[in-house]
């Protein structure tokens, strides 16, 4: 860590527990409840909007000086969107299979509420560096909520993790009765209510004053 | 130029306009033909899966998918109308009946259907599965229709006798994951060899139903459907109907029947 700054540190390790996008700000939530029924796919949807936040970052970064003020949001939302296809076009030719279960979510980055959010309010005021780490760990952050989510829903949902069988089924002979509703949308509510829930008593500065 | 001029907004829009449409347009045309193979592996392996030339949880490199699958199937075209086989004319690429299907001038339209399919193409695609010895052993037929929420696309391979079922399987879907997406369940797909899609009177014939069918031999054209997935089980009665059925795949069924395909 010696090459970084303290504002550097900063930027890569507040966002993963002290300001979470997802359980403090609570953005970006949509695809947290789509892409976590398996905790392979929700690996590869952190790493595709790591990589789109960070580089739209950088690259917001980059123009901020030149940017016209009028349509500073069309342009980042360009440049997002065209590395949100880049991701997904690499994501179709290396890692077929998985790009065919993330299906339209990849696309979907576009819209996530963390990548513009961190290019207008962080990468506008920001030099490139900093503003990549910043998206680096605006990346982790959401990644760390969306891999405890799909441990969750896959373990009791399918009895798996990773795809490899965990809990023997008992309509295979075990033990276990998959939860059904744990593949279902609103078991994420649950589970991300409960990690805000814990993570503020955890982090109390986190609780509004009343 | 002020930055904030109207004249200074457009070229600014303009030059960050060019260069994301080079990056994208770059990776895609970079990125097609792996892309293409992606696909054209991913069918191949499912034909192949369906036919039993795979098995489930076998993994196999890409060069072993197309050894396999050249020595022994072959892509045959089938005139859907006539029941016969057919050759394609000269079409650039790889010949797909979907996008086919989809087009008024190489397609059959359809009457509202319970699998909502709109129209069957003129042309299908039909995998010829030999066996060892090199004789036509079944044939890997595709198929399509509604579920819940997507449309499902699939294979169900038929017996050269035109009626058992040996496999069946989809290679896309958007059904619920855990739910209808059980479709792609092995202890589901494992219900259906040995089903007979036809009854007596050579009418389509399968009934996916709740609660326990029977074994192919004594319940022959029933399948225990999927529990939580109502909609996507009839979705695949349905579709597999359908194309069983006079605007389907049933004049070739009903020659290969009669062993004068």
């Amino acid at each position: 860590m010696a090459v970084l700054g303290k504002a550097e540190r900063h930027a890569l390790v507040d966002p993963i527990f002290d300001n979470n996008p997802i359980g403090v700000q609570v953005l970006g939530v949509c695809s947290a409840l789509a892409v976590t029924t398996q905790v392979q796919t929700a690996f590869v949807m952190a790493i595709a909007l790591t990589a789109v936040s960070a580089l739209a970052n950088v690259s917001v970064s980059f123009i901020r000086n030149s940017t016209p003020y009028s349509i500073r949001i069309i342009v980042q939302m360009t440049i997002i969107a065209s590395l949100v296809i880049l991701v997904d076009q690499i994501l179709k030719a290396y890692l077929f299979t998985i790009s065919q279960s993330l299906s339209v979510f990849v696309g979907l980055i576009i819209t996530n509420c963390i990548v513009l959010g961190r290019a207008e309010g962080f990468a506008m005021q920001n030099k490139p560096l900093i503003s990549f780490i910043d998206g680096l760990g605006n990346g982790a952050g959401y990644g760390v909520v969306l891999m405890s989510v799909a441990i969750i829903r896959e373990l009791f949902g399918s009895g798996r993790l990773m795809g490899y069988q965990v809990l023997s089924l008992t309509k295979e002979g075990g033990w276990y009765q998959p939860n059904g509703m744990m593949l279902l949308a609103p078991a994420a509510f649950f589970i991300i209510g409960f990690l805000i829930w814990g993570l503020r008593t955890w982090k109390s500065q986190l609780v509004e004053a009343e | 130029m002020q930055r904030n001029s109207t004249l200074y907004t457009i070229s600014f829009a303009a030059v960050v306009c060019v260069i994301c449409s080079i990056v994208v347009s770059g990776a895609a045309v970079l990125l097609k033909s792996r892309q293409d193979r992606n696909v054209l592996l991913d069918r191949q392996k499912k034909v192949l899966a369906v036919s039993g030339l795979l098995e489930a949880d076998e993994s196999i490199p890409p060069q072993e998918v197309q050894r396999r699958f050249e020595e022994r199937i072959t892509t045959k075209y089938v005139d859907l109308r006539e029941g016969t086989f057919t050759e394609l004319g000269d079409t650039p690429g790889i010949y797909d009946p979907v996008k086919a299907a989809n087009d008024p001038a190489s397609s059959t339209a359809l009457e509202p259907n319970p699998a909502q399919v709109r129209a069957v193409p003129h042309v299908a695609l039909v995998y010829e599965v030999r066996d060892e010895a090199g004789a036509a052993d079944q044939y890997v037929l595709q198929v399509w229709g509604n579920g819940l929420w997507s449309t499902m696309y699939g294979y169900l391979a038929l017996d050269k006798d035109g009626e058992t079922v040996r496999g069946l399987t989809f290679y896309e879907h958007g059904e619920t994951p855990g739910l209808g997406g059980e479709v792609d369940n092995p202890a589901w797909k494992a219900l259906w060899p040995g089903r007979k899609v036809f009854d007596e009177n050579g009418e389509p014939a399968i009934e996916v139903v709740k609660g326990e069918a029977g074994s192919p031999e004594e319940d022959p054209h029933r399948v225990d459907g999927l529990s939580g997935a109502t909609i996507t089980s009839k979705g695949v009665e349905h579709l597999i109907n359908l194309w069983m059925g006079g605007q389907g795949y049933g004049p070739f069924l009903a020659k290969l029947r009669e062993g004068a395909a």
